[in-house]
């Protein structure tokens, strides 16, 4: 091949590439220690990417994720279906099996890149993480690497496109932590979704979520045993996109 | 000892308040267990910058004290405190307790104003309830 036809090539593959090429929209998990981010994050990678594959480790232990976590380009292309019911006394439902054909349909599709952080906390104790029956020597480097993924997930506010915050909806959601990441999110107008995790225990409250923050979507979802997980995807294909 | 702060007192300049609890008084050893709180006045909030600020703030806090900002902090200002804060964490400082009136919009929806924050050392102040315009705290003086 002569080099006036591989450089035609080249600038054929640059312009298409150019004109083309889908920006990936970073999606940063967020929210408290022991929220459910990496499981969420988990669910995600095997829902659409490999159900082998993890991106973190979820223990009973607050800040196990002292490190950001990202996982590049997973693809959600979700048909969604969207039956007129008027006639049956609603104004119109979304399908929770995003699979199932017919009714009127219009696809929705994303192509992200998940960004699962550290919890947010005011405050990092190596005494609590005694309680946990670590060595007080663990103990003082688990605080001061959670320290560190604290301040890592803050400055990678700086780079995300979209924001899912996770709340855990047997705790009270009000805290200064949710209302200074949600008061961050809407100074810098980046999207965001609640989601209400945990609403496969028994004192589950993603009602009391949805009080708390009026202003915004909520969606309550298991992240653990993947209830309304659809709804969380649809979401984010609609939001995110 | 409990802390209400409720909407609507206004402030001075920077006002100390030395709070002795009764546990101090009645234990009559002479020595002081008291809480010191700046109670710190909008016009003084605001001829600060901002890191000039959160450093008042985390300088304060660090030395135990409970500081009251009318006027309040700023989303953009409560992250960069708890960035600032974990920096600044080791085995006796364990991070800071903040709480805040959410913000209200002004007039013709323009801008969002801010009210009012509560920020103490970790180790002593716990928020016990918190809602609109009250909210509710423990100080511990131990």
């Amino acid at each position: 091949m002569s080099a006036g036809k591989r450089m035609k090539g080249l600038l054929s593959r640059l312009i298409i590439a150019l004109l083309f090429r889908k920006r990936m929209v970073k999606i940063g998990i967020y929210g408290p220690p022991n929220a459910g981010k990496t499981t969420l994050a988990n669910r995600i990678i095997h829902t659409f990417v490999d159900e082998n594959e993890d991106i973190g480790v979820s223990t009973e232990i607050p800040h196990e994720t002292r490190r950001v976590t990202t996982r590049k380009g997973i693809f959600i292309d979700l048909k969604r279906i969207t039956r007129d019911e008027t006639n049956h006394g609603s104004s119109s439902r979304t399908d929770s099996n995003p699979a199932v054909a017919g009714g009127k349909r219009s696809r929705a599709r994303v192509v992200f890149d998940v960004v699962d952080t550290p919890g947010l906390a005011t405050k990092i104790d190596f005494r609590d993480f005694m309680a946990y029956g670590m060595e007080e020597d663990e103990a003082k480097r688990r605080a001061k690497e959670a320290t560190e993924g604290v301040i890592e997930a803050i400055k990678w506010l700086d780079d995300i496109d979209g924001v899912i915050l996770l709340m855990d909806s047997t705790e009270d959601p009000y805290t200064q932590t949710n209302v200074v990441i949600i008061g961050n999110m809407e100074a810098r107008g980046i999207p965001i979704i609640i989601a209400a995790n945990k609403i496969d225990l028994p004192d589950a409250a993603p009602h009391r979520i949805k009080n708390a923050f009026p202003q915004h979507r909520v969606v309550p979802v298991s992240a653990l045993k993947g209830d309304n997980m659809e709804k969380l995807y649809e979401e984010m294909a609609r939001v995110f996109r | 000892m409990n802390l209400n702060v409720v909407d609507g007192v206004e402030g001075g300049e920077v006002m100390k308040r030395h709070m002795t609890t009764p546990t101090g008084t009645a234990t009559g050893t002479g020595t002081d267990t008291g809480i010191e709180m700046n109670l710190v006045s909008r016009d003084k909030v605001e001829s600060m910058g901002s890191m000039e600020k959160l450093r008042f703030i985390l300088d304060g806090v660090k030395s135990g004290n409970i500081v009251v900002l009318e006027g309040g902090l700023t989303a953009e200002e409560q992250m960069k405190l708890i960035e600032l804060t974990m920096m600044e964490v080791d085995d006796d400082f364990t991070g800071i307790e903040i709480s805040g009136y959410p913000t209200k919009r002004s007039f013709l929806n323009l801008r969002k104003k801010t009210r009012l924050t509560v920020i103490g050392p970790a180790a002593k102040m716990k928020t016990i309830r918190k809602d609109k315009d009250l909210i509710s705290a423990i100080i511990s003086t131990t």
